[in-house]
């Protein structure tokens, strides 16, 4: 069975570039990612601890989509990708046969660049994700549903927003709110893992600043990736950060160091902005 | 460079009014011929429509020796045909676009598709023949099993000729196919990838993404094209004509032959005489006039009401 062959418990190795505590979630050893024969991410090693924030960064093209989307296998679709080396997901080949991709993005949400919200209600919006996979209980599924739809906007701090106007369209809010809806409707399926890329590059300040602060809430409960070209959010809100550089992943470390104190020249000039 | 006062709306270059001009006479040019189409209609049957009255849609005989005239055989052989064809038609379409669009391999969607595109551009008389010689052979041997095995369903009665109601609206479905296949294909790969990709990152397998997210949102896409192909199927005359048998009676039968309002216009019209008949005729092609117009209609509201409880505005 996928599923118990995802679940059963093992020891994470202890992330030991970063020095956390947290037993490792997903775990990338010499990982190589290709489109056709170009190699998009070229020989990653990366641990991502439990319950931390980590933010990938770098310039444009350097591969932190193609890499965060390797995570929940979202590169399956991408006809001529191949992926070498091994990402493991509590110690376990998430490319291994016995594998089910579908039961993997169950327990690795992902939060895209573009809101993207299914145009239906926002209670819609919600539920359609625990109802296909079954997590509905058989009696009582009208309370199940309004409790889920209430715990979920009210954990991506868009409840009190939206509370009375759940019937209608996820089209209708603004862009920060729909950011927001689709965040609520991840969590909805209480994954472990949350994967972001660039969750606020289409949003205002203001709202950016909203959605930093439920990931700041967020981290409590869930391991966090985010993709960020916005050095000031991935200081803000990442306990970790690496940084790709062409495919290579160059440093990595506390965010804390990255920022005051990197190791690599090049880290140093990419965030201080001298190129990029 | 003309100055431009705030509040005052852009004023018009000589080329823009032009255009504006051409555009609004082409697009009162449509209303015009629709208007006039309508006159001369209404004009031509304005005997007929004076002499029988209402009670002309609902009356069944047609015996122009007599002068007894009713509408309701063509009218019911209109619908039911139609009907035929879109309950073939509909599953039929979805399941080859979705296969088109989701699961052929990609060497095989070019030249798939190409194939359907060109069933589309058959002339009807080829499918008249085709039925007549091909589908209606076929359709004995199993009329006759079903009158044998299943004629306490009324719709399985009568003699296995092969040709009658369910010949001309399996006919129909054929013709109509590539239409709702095709359209309903451009629908769903227009579907943005970011839908389908939301519905992925939610556990949603390939089929749930399908059947949830991809088809809700080209709903009105594929309605529409249903609806192009309705339209069609109404008004289709030639192959009709050729396989649906013809006979003025009505009958619950699928096996039984019928009659169309456009077989009739097309078998009767050269051999009418005298005023009463043409304008009889012409208040028939009336109705279907009519009737497309209102089918129509009904489209649009339902339409107008499915994208609306969505709550979703129309992009268009
Ligand atoms: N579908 C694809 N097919 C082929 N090459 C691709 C594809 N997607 C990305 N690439 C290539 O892979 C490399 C990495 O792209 P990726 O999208 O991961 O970069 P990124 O770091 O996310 O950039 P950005 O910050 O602009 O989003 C780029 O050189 C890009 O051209
Ligand atoms: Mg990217």
């Amino acid at each position: 069975m996928v599923s118990e062959y995802l679940e059963q418990p093992t020891e994470g190795t202890p992330a030991e570039v970063t020095g956390s505590a947290q037993p490792t979630v997903i775990e990338c050893r010499s990982a190589w990612v290709k489109y056709g024969d170009n190699p998009a991410v070229k020989d990653v090693t990366l641990d991502f601890p439990a319950k931390q924030v980590t933010s990938l960064i770098g310039p444009s093209g350097c591969g932190k989509s193609t890499l965060l989307r390797s995570f929940n296998r979202m590169n399956d679709f991408i006809p001529g990708i191949k992926i070498e080396g091994q990402i493991l997901y509590h110690g376990r080949d998430l490319y291994g046969r016995e594998v089910d991709p579908v039961e993997v993005r169950r327990r690795i949400g992902m939060v895209f660049q573009k809101p993207n919200p299914f145009p239906k209600s926002i209670f819609q919006n919600i539920v359609w994700g625990p109802m296909i996979n079954g997590l509905a209980p058989r009696s009582g599924r009208k309370a199940w549903q309004q409790e889920l739809v209430q715990r979920c906007l009210e954990g991506a701090a868009l409840w009190d927003e939206v509370k009375d106007r759940l019937h209608e369209s996820g089209l209708s809010l603004s862009g920060g709110q729909q950011q927001r809806l689709c965040i609520a409707r991840a969590l909805a399926m209480d994954p472990e893992v949350i994967l972001m890329d660039e969750p606020c590059s289409a949003l205002d300040p203001r709202s950016t600043l909203r959605i930093e602060d439920l990931i700041d809430e967020l981290r409590t409960r869930f391991t966090i990736i985010i993709v960020t070209h916005n050095m000031q959010q991935a200081a803000r809100v990442s306990d970790l950060t690496a940084f790709l550089y062409e495919g290579n992943l160059v440093e990595h470390g506390p965010t804390q160091k990255i920022f005051t104190n990197p190791d690599q020249k090049q880290t140093e000039e990419y965030i201080t902005g001298r190129f990029g | 460079m003309r100055a431009l006062h705030p509040g005052q709306p852009w004023p018009p270059t000589r080329t823009d009014r032009l255009f504006r001009m051409l555009i609004w006479s082409f697009a009162a040019g449509l209303l015009v011929l629709c208007a006039l189409i309508l006159w001369v209609l209404v004009s031509h049957s304005w005997p007929a429509l004076q002499r029988f009255g209402p009670s002309f849609l609902w009356q069944t005989t047609w015996d122009p020796v007599a002068e007894q005239f009713g509408a309701l055989p063509f009218i019911y052989g209109t619908l039911l045909t139609a009907a035929i064809a879109l309950a073939v038609s509909v599953p039929l379409s979805l399941g080859a676009a979705i296969f088109l669009a989701e699961l052929a391999p990609t060497w095989l969607r070019t030249p798939f598709s190409f194939v359907i595109e060109l069933l589309a551009a058959i002339p009807s008389i080829i499918y008249g023949l085709w039925g007549l010689f091909v589908l209606v052979p076929l359709l004995k041997p199993v009329q006759a099993f079903l009158i044998e095995h299943c004629s306490w369903i009324p719709l399985f009665r009568g003699s296995p000729y092969g040709t009658g109601n369910l010949a001309a609206g399996l006919i129909l479905a054929i013709m109509i196919t590539p239409i709702i296949t095709a359209i309903s294909r451009d629908v769903i790969l227009a579907v943005p990838r970011a839908i389908r990709e939301a519905a992925y990152a939610l556990g949603a397998t390939r089929w749930e993404t399908i059947r949830g997210p991809v088809l809700h949102y080209g709903r009105a896409g594929i309605l529409g094209a249903v609806l192009l192909a309705l339209g069609r199927a109404l008004g289709e005359t030639m192959a009709v004509t050729m396989v649906i048998g013809n006979s003025t009676k009505i009958s619950a039968s699928l096996f039984d032959p019928g009659y169309t309002m456009a077989s009739l216009l097309a078998n009767e019209f050269t051999e009418a005489v005298g005023e009463t008949y043409v304008s009889v005729l012409l208040e028939i092609g009336l109705i279907l006039f009519v009737l497309t117009i209102v089918v129509n209609a009904l489209a649009r509201l339902l339409l107008w009401k499915v994208t609306r409880d969505a709550g979703e505005a129309m992009k268009e």
